[in-house]
């Protein structure tokens, strides 16, 4: 039963990630990882910061969206 | 074709190839051992493909040969889904080994520029989902719908093989080469391969056609909510509710973007219950019941305000919910589809499949059946998309197959699905809700009796019907609601009460139906707009410098303003067009999007030959060829034929004749201001046509000019210049597609055991 209920929940987390992917939910989290691997000396971007650079720059970049 | 000059496999495509580190695996599966996986056939490998092809073939057969006095869903599922797999492992890999060649040794822009925020290496399957959230959207459900007027067969077979061979093949290619070149979009690859004059062409001509195609998805939102206070207060609900999500993820919880999806998810179902208790009181049917004129204003100084506004407060939370409902809505239709397998009495091709005078959207078979079934078949604007966005975020060279390929492949079944909606509902009610209301009168009565004097096999519909339908899902009237929407809306109603509810549960179905079709619409709508002023921004800046930078406020306003009033303009005509505006625009829109396909499938040509792959550029011109005979040839009728329905120009002509003998009404204009405005709106309608395939036929001639000299040179033994970004080599691995092959995953175990430093050691650290 508790086997069961692991298997539901860690599928159910799996989707969960899956759709956060889709969604670009996971960006900050990978710039850290892209910050820590290209060793830049300064700090990183906080969150709050790198969310708001994030939507800054897709002001004077925007992406498409299909029909 | 003995006598190309082409360059193999491993001479000059090889000068590319680049020495990956030997400390490292490999960044690439071995050549050979690829070739002898791909090439082993074991018995049960056969036993699948002998069990997928028999069963595409039943399917195709139960479908085109028996025809029936019905025919179940469910063969349209197994002989979409039969054939895009045949055609992903088989066709997709002959264009992969004969023209794109991807090198896996070779860093993509995700690696060599990673920047941790626009080039980011990306797992495929999520980047699988990303891709198609961005090249789907209301296209594929709309086209379809309205094409299901000449019978079931013929749009089912242009969607099915249309994105075999043609749309999957041209998103595949143009986001192969825009990698290649660092992520560069549609419009500078243009200008790089076909020179100042195709690449201005192409410019101008993406540009109008942004506008055109603009236009008439919002035309489609208004024909959905006109007269409608559910259908306005739901969708109205979504700015307030996208306006609170932005302030969320800015303000109170940066980047919790699933959490915040979620709660705008639930507020959204609260919005579409919500419109049905407030269309129920008397005050919310005062304030929400709108006329579409109005209704389209709300929309043009809407458009206006949401391209101007900071993306962070409604486009990029209104994306998050359009996303999120995307998926939702597509898992729904297909679960479904597969759990009711509804049946269906629509003949497979329907008296007005051999005739040009259909009440949905005028003109013969061909070319207008395949303009108007555009995205699901064949996207010009998925050319935009699979440029620029997506190949900054492959990982792996061999991975675009899978993303574009099989991306495309996705969105046709999606397409096939809003066919099968459509289709399910009975076909006097289809007809009568499809037909503008210079036909139908615009009362159930008058719309039963035209449409069973149109002595269509099966027909007989009461005015009861159509309003015991309208009362199911919770409206005035659904009798002329064009613009394939409420069809769709009606058909998954239809649908999923079967499922879930029962009748009871219609009027959600419907509206929840309508709410994201709408969302997804305006999402286009907004980014569209962003986009278009964007580029319009940097062409005036070629002549006043300002104008390219992208901050100065007057002229970010500006280039706003005459994008929003270009298609707001054209919006109103549809809105007000006397003749009832999806049937005299629609082929405008279907038209705009295949030359935009023609245009990216020339650009792909030039490439192809400059590569020097001459035996094998039958690929890319099979579906040029295709896409330019069919939209010139619907440009040509919709310019010079002289049947008024059809041609814009003959039209003009017999309304203008009529004001000029005083007549004070002609056809379906009742009066001398609607006769007016028939003799305007033809005449922007044809020249438009006329402006775009001028535009089209010099970029394709540019594309043509481009592929001869390219083959001269090759013959010449001149070395052609490309525009590949120089190679670098990969210092990452991952599997080209869905499931890795035992090879793939041995490599993968190898690189399992690479400490994390080493394996990504400062590659984008300049």
């Amino acid at each position: 039963m508790s086997a069961g209920l692991a298997a539901v929940s860690s599928g159910f987390k799996g989707f969960a990630r899956y759709l956060g992917g889709v969604m670009g939910a996971d960006a900050y989290a990978k710039y850290l990882e892209h910050h820590r691997l290209a060793g830049h000396q300064d700090p990183p971007l906080s969150e709050r910061e790198f969310w708001r650079d994030r939507s800054d720059r897709q002001d004077s970049n925007p992406q498409g969206r299909c029909c | 074709m003995a006598g190309t000059p082409d360059h193999r496999n491993g001479s000059s495509r090889r000068e590319g190839a680049v020495a990956t580190d030997p400390a490292l695996p490999p960044a690439a599966v071995d050549e050979g051992v690829r070739e002898t996986e791909e090439k082993k056939w074991t018995p049960g490998k056969i036993a699948l493909w002998a069990a997928i092809a028999l069963l595409g073939g039943v399917a195709w057969f139960m479908l085109a040969i028996i025809r029936g006095e019905t025919v179940n869903a469910i063969w349209f599922v197994f002989a979409s889904v039969c054939t895009y797999l045949i055609g992903y492992r088989f066709y997709s890999k002959v264009i992969e080994r004969y023209i794109t060649k991807p090198d896996d040794r070779r860093a993509t822009p995700a690696e060599y520029k990673a920047d941790g925020k626009d080039y980011v290496r990306t797992d495929r399957n999520v980047l699988f989902g990303h891709h198609f959230a961005a090249i789907a959207g209301a296209g594929p459900l709309v086209g379809p719908v309205l094409a299901a007027q000449m019978g079931y067969l013929p749009g089912t077979i242009w969607i099915i093989i249309g994105v075999v061979l043609a749309g999957a093949v041209q998103d595949y290619l143009v986001m192969f080469f825009s990698m290649r070149r660092g992520g560069r979009s549609l419009g500078q690859m243009a200008r790089e391969e076909l020179g100042v004059v195709g690449g201005t062409a192409a410019l101008i001509a993406t540009l109008l056609i942004m506008v055109i195609i603009v236009a008439i998805l919002a035309l489609v939102v208004v024909n959905a909510l006109g007269e409608s206070p559910w259908g306005v207060f739901s969708v109205g609900m979504t700015i307030p509710i996208a306006l609170f999500m932005g302030v969320y993820l800015r303000y109170l919880r940066p980047g919790k973007v699933l959490e915040v999806s979620l709660i705008g998810f639930v507020l959204l179902m609260a919005a579409i219950i919500g419109g049905g208790i407030v269309a129920e009181t008397s005050w919310g049917a005062d304030i929400f019941t709108l006329d579409r004129v109005t209704i389209a204003w709300g929309i043009i100084i809407y458009g206006f305000i949401a391209a101007i506004l900071p993306v962070w407060l409604l486009l990029a939370p209104r994306d998050y919910l359009s996303t999120f409902m995307k998926i939702g809505v597509i898992v729904m239709l297909a679960v479904a589809i597969i759990a009711v397998r509804p049946e269906i009495n629509v003949p497979a091709f329907s008296e007005f499949a051999s005739r040009e005078n259909g009440p949905v959207f005028p003109g013969a078979l061909f070319p207008f059946l395949f303009v108007t079934i555009a995205c699901g078949a064949l996207s010009g604007f998925h050319a935009l998309i699979s440029s620029g966005t997506t190949p900054k975020l492959v990982e792996k060279e061999r991975q675009t197959r899978f993303i574009g390929y099989g991306g495309m492949l996705m969105e046709s079944f999606v397409a096939i699905m809003a066919l099968v909606a459509a289709i399910s509902i009975d076909r006097g009610l289809y007809f009568a809700m499809n037909s503008p209301a210079a036909l139908t009168g615009g009362t159930v009565e008058t719309a039963a009796t035209w449409v069973n004097s149109l002595g269509l096999t099966g027909v007989n519909i009461s005015p009861d019907l159509l309003s015991q339908t309208a009362a199911n899902v919770g409206e005035e009237s659904i009798v002329s609601r064009t613009g394939g929407a409420p069809t769709l809306a009606l058909g998954l109603a239809h649908i999923m009460q079967q499922f879930i509810g029962g009748t009871a549960m219609m009027a959600f179905w419907y509206h929840f139906a309508i709410m994201f079709e709408a969302l997804f619409i305006l999402t286009a709508v907004d980014a569209g707009t962003r986009v278009a002023r964007f580029m319009l921004q940097d062409s005036i800046g070629n002549f006043i410098p300002k104008f390219k930078e992208h901050s100065w406020r007057p002229g970010a306003w500006l280039c706003t303003a005459i994008m929003v009033g270009a298609w707001g303009a054209v919006l109103l005509m549809g809105v007000t067009d006397p003749l009832g505006g999806i049937n005299t625009l629609f082929p405008l829109f279907g038209i705009a999007n295949q030359l935009l396909a023609a245009i990216a499938l020339s650009v792909c040509l030039a490439i192809v030959a400059k590569r020097g792959t001459f035996k094998y550029l039958w690929i890319v011109a099979l579906p040029l060829t295709f896409a330019a005979v069919v939209t010139i040839t619907a440009s040509y009728q919709k310019i010079f034929s002289p049947t008024p329905a059809v041609g814009y120009f003959a039209n003009n002509a017999a309304f203008s004749k009529a004001l000029a003998e005083g007549k004070t009404e002609f056809g379906s204009a009742k009066t001398v201001t609607a006769m007016e405005a028939v003799v305007r709106n033809t005449a922007i309608q044809g020249w438009l046509s006329v402006i775009f395939v001028v535009l089209s036929i010099i970029v394709i001639a540019t594309a043509v000019l481009a592929t001869v000299k390219a083959f001269r040179n090759r013959v010449a033994g001149i070395e052609v210049q490309d525009n590949e970004d120089p190679a670098r080599p990969s210092r990452v691995f991952a599997p080209a597609g869905l499931i890795p092959t035992p090879a793939e995953r041995q490599l993968l175990a190898e690189w399992e055991k690479v400490p994390a430093e080493l394996r990504f050691e400062r590659a984008g650290h300049h």
